[in-house]
């Protein structure tokens, strides 16, 4: 026996699929009708002022110089955004994997039992984390960089391997290979490491015996890098003050060392909570079991909470990475060439402001977007891994 | 332990906390040592090297810019009107709370209240009582006085008039009417001094408030928008949040500098103040959207069946039932959104030139009286003070509503 399903249509006014369609166009629309009459704004302007509205500015002379980078005035605006992208990844990248160090070195600080590192890692966070980032920028290149180190005459050179003044900062570095080839060694190196350590630790799952498998991994790394080191013919080379130059070593600008150092400050202070608040997070028989097993604090730190903790800390941390690299833009302010300067820069000498400024946004806005994709995958992957 | 004489409680306390481990042995040392240079320094530096003369000279224009002489009492007028509505507004929530025996404050006596005021805003008070003391004219001192008995008033008012009980024809005008004390304290402000001329620590202070108020409605639109069944609501706020949220806030600051006037006429493009806030607006609104949208999946299900089964009207279920607790449950985010504005209001000197504390407290370097003595960390330093002072109360009150919403815990 069958009830006969009686499917009234109510009438189009009262359907809630007509209803919600016509609500989302209406919204459409308002949101349309009010760029439309942004746009026609801008048409307008720019028509009356003459500006270029398409990215024909990408092919002009760049006509200004970067400093300390053997970037000639009339290579094309396009290679003066590559070359500030470059500077905010260079920025962005270092400082990434020094905040990444630092806070966490300050998070499980805020953890110690020992009195005086737990008082320390506190007051750190808690003064820097409440601290406009700019103020922390601003002294540290005006007050700290430009002020409290010599010029260079009477520059500090601590032990002779390094320069310290106000015009730079010359550290070691090597010479005589390419950048390609120590990148090649040191991916060679981490790739052996990691399939020996593999190796090891399944023959000492089968056999029993101890894998040592950082020593046989770590070995594998020294051996490949020295060799290759001297296989390339590379050299050390330690910076001197000749003149009013530094020559020799690497020399390190002081605006990106003022932005790299406020960066990696500030935000080591904000992971150093996350990192804290994810080991607070593992549960607190894992430790007690690492305990019973007699492992010693720091193994239990570092191979039994600390894993399980990053795997919580993921998702804000890549947070903390984007904002670290939004961060970086505000080394326009301090003469440090990166993406955000130089579209400024470019804009300051007649490129049209609101092309230039709309791909400075785009490449942020993918920049993030790439971020995020990563941080996604790293969180599925471990999340998979452990579980 | 076997150990015939118990050892004292501080060498039992030092042995633990310092000298666990030789290694611990080592790490107490070394920070200990740190600790104490790092402390001599700071000392020395406040108490003996640094020259503060500049900030007491300057304090004015640090506070609120070039903001004309004749026209100051109007910011002690409008602070004293401000406090006794935040008194009164202490006073009704308090009120409110004993009516429904939620109070936690009626058991405690008037010392223990006061002292755990104290605690809470002691940092706060005594560095308003810093800057009163650096000041030379007794205006801020009658304002300041003014202010606190205002709030006592406030609170007195507010605890009285929230007992009584009040008709709907009442209430509803007699609310708006309270509401719009702030904004009237606003333009009688602005009848004086515009707000392009507004500079200083004022700056900053009111660009924030102004931006976390006004970027409520979008805010909440967006996470409502985001989470919305419908599919195009859905994808232009997903897009509105995610573009935002990738962009820097500098780079919005730089764009609102130099291209609004190609996307607005020439008649209405407003002054920079207001392009700084429109900015911070839009801005922590794509923010704030994933905060309430945090909000809104922390409601159980069981809330909205519950409404609906109520037959409330999908309004009525939104409004009632799931954005009060959806909001009041992500109070402590916003607070924490709050303090990330507050300190990012000092981008807007670099960005659009506004000269806001930190803009000024690089200008006044180059004061005749002061140039090229490298006094830039003296003024870095106070406006960091204040700006610190600001943050880590906020934050430190958000932890303590954190704990008494019990967020997470139920």
């Amino acid at each position: 026996m069958t009830t006969p399903t009686v499917t009234v249509r109510p009438p189009p006014w009262r359907n809630v699929r007509v209803l919600s369609w016509v609500f989302q166009l209406v919204v459409f629309a308002v949101v349309a009708v009010v760029f439309l009459w942004l746009y026609g704004n801008y048409e307008e302007n720019v028509a009356r002022t003459g500006i270029p509205t398409n990215f024909d500015f990408l092919d002009n002379p760049t006509s200004f110089e970067i400093p300390g980078n053997d970037f000639s005035q009339t290579q094309p605006v396009r290679d003066v955004l590559v070359e500030g992208f470059l500077n905010t990844l260079r920025v962005s990248v270092v400082g990434i994997v020094l905040a990444t160090i630092l806070g966490t070195l300050i998070g499980i600080g805020r953890l110690s039992r020992n009195w005086v590192v737990r008082r320390i890692s506190t007051v750190y966070v808690e003064v820097v984390r409440n601290v406009p980032l700019l103020i922390i920028l601003t002294f540290i290149f005006l007050g700290v960089v430009l002020q409290a180190l010599p010029t260079i005459q009477e520059a500090w050179t601590p032990g002779g391997v390094a320069v310290l003044s106000n015009r730079g900062i010359g550290v070691p570095w090597y010479e005589g290979g390419s950048g390609f080839q120590l990148l090649l060694l040191a991916v060679i190196g981490l790739v052996g490491w990691w399939a020996i350590a593999r190796w090891r630790r399944g023959v000492s799952g089968r056999t029993g015996e101890p894998s040592r498998a950082g020593l046989y991994g770590g070995g594998f790394f020294l051996a490949v890098t020295i060799g290759g080191w001297f296989a390339f013919g590379f050299g050390v080379t330690t910076p001197v003050v000749a003149g009013r130059q530094i020559a020799g070593g690497m020399r390190i600008d002081p605006s990106y060392f003022a932005l790299l150092v406020a960066l990696v400050v500030y935000t080591a202070s904000h992971i150093a909570e996350i990192v804290r608040g994810s080991i607070q997070a593992v549960p607190r028989g894992q430790e007690e079991a690492a305990r019973a097993l007699a492992l010693s604090p720091s193994q239990r730190m570092w191979n039994v909470v600390l894993p399980q903790a990053m795997r919580i800390a993921i998702p804000p941390l890549g947070n903390q990475y984007l904002n670290l690299i939004k961060n970086s833009s505000l080394g326009a302010g301090f003469a440090y060439f990166e993406l955000t300067n130089v579209t400024r820069v470019t804009v300051g000498n007649g490129s049209p402001a609101v092309p230039a400024f709309t791909l400075a946004l785009a490449i942020y806005v993918g920049l993030s977007l790439l971020t995020s994709v990563l941080v996604n995958i790293a969180n599925r992957r471990f999340i998979l891994v452990e579980r | 332990m076997t150990t015939s004489a118990a050892p004292r409680p501080a060498a039992v306390w030092v042995k633990r906390n310092l000298f666990r481990s030789p290694f611990d042995a080592v790490l107490t040392v070394v920070f200990g040592l740190l600790a104490v240079y790092v402390t001599f320094q700071l000392v020395r530096f406040v108490f003996v090297t640094a020259r503060w003369e500049i900030i007491g000279t300057n304090l004015k224009l640090l506070m609120v810019g070039n903001w004309t002489m004749i026209h100051l009492p109007r910011i002690a007028i409008a602070m004293i009107i401000l406090a006794v509505w935040g008194g009164s507004i202490g006073g009704l929530i308090h009120a409110r709370q004993v009516r429904r025996g939620t109070s936690t404050l009626a058991e405690m006596s008037l010392p223990t209240r006061t002292g755990d005021l104290v605690r809470r805003f002691g940092i706060l008070i005594a560095t308003v009582l810093l800057l009163l003391l650096l000041t030379t004219t007794p205006g801020p001192w009658l304002m300041a006085a003014g202010a606190v008995v205002g709030a006592v008033l406030g609170r007195v008012i507010g605890g009285v008039l929230g007992r009584l009980h009040y008709p709907r024809p009442v209430a509803v005008p007699g609310a708006l009417v309270f509401a719009a004390i702030p904004i009237a304290m606003y333009f009688y402000l602005i009848d004086a001094v515009p707000l392009a001329e507004w500079e200083g620590f004022l700056f900053n202070i009111f660009a924030a408030m102004a931006g976390i108020i006004l970027c409520f409605p979008l805010g909440v639109l967006l996470a409502l928008g985001r989470r919305s069944k419908m599919k195009l609501l859905r994808l232009m706020s997903t897009a509105y949040i995610e573009i935002v949220r990738g962009s820097p806030l500098f780079v919005l600051l730089l764009l609102a500098n130099v291209s609004l006037e190609f996307f607005v006429p020439s008649s209405i493009a407003p002054s920079k103040p207001v392009r700084a806030i429109v900015t911070f607006t839009l801005f922590t609104a794509a923010y704030l959207a994933e905060i309430v949208r945090g909000g809104l999946q922390s409601i159980p299900r069981g809330q909205v069946e519950a409404a609906r089964s109520l037959g409330l009207s999908p309004v009525t279920q939104l409004s009632r039932i799931v954005l009060p607790q959806a909001l009041r449950n992500v109070i402590p985010a916003q607070i924490g959104q709050f303090i990330s504005l507050f300190k990012d209001t000092t981008l807007a000197g670099l960005g659009l030139g506004i000269l806001d504390m930190l803009a000024v407290s690089e200008a006044i370097t180059q004061q005749p009286d002061f140039r090229g003595q490298g006094l830039i960390i003296e003024t870095l330093a106070f406006t960091a003070f204040l700006f610190w002072v600001g943050s880590f109360t906020m934050s430190r009150e958000s932890q303590r509503l954190e704990r008494k919403l019990g967020v997470g815990t139920r």
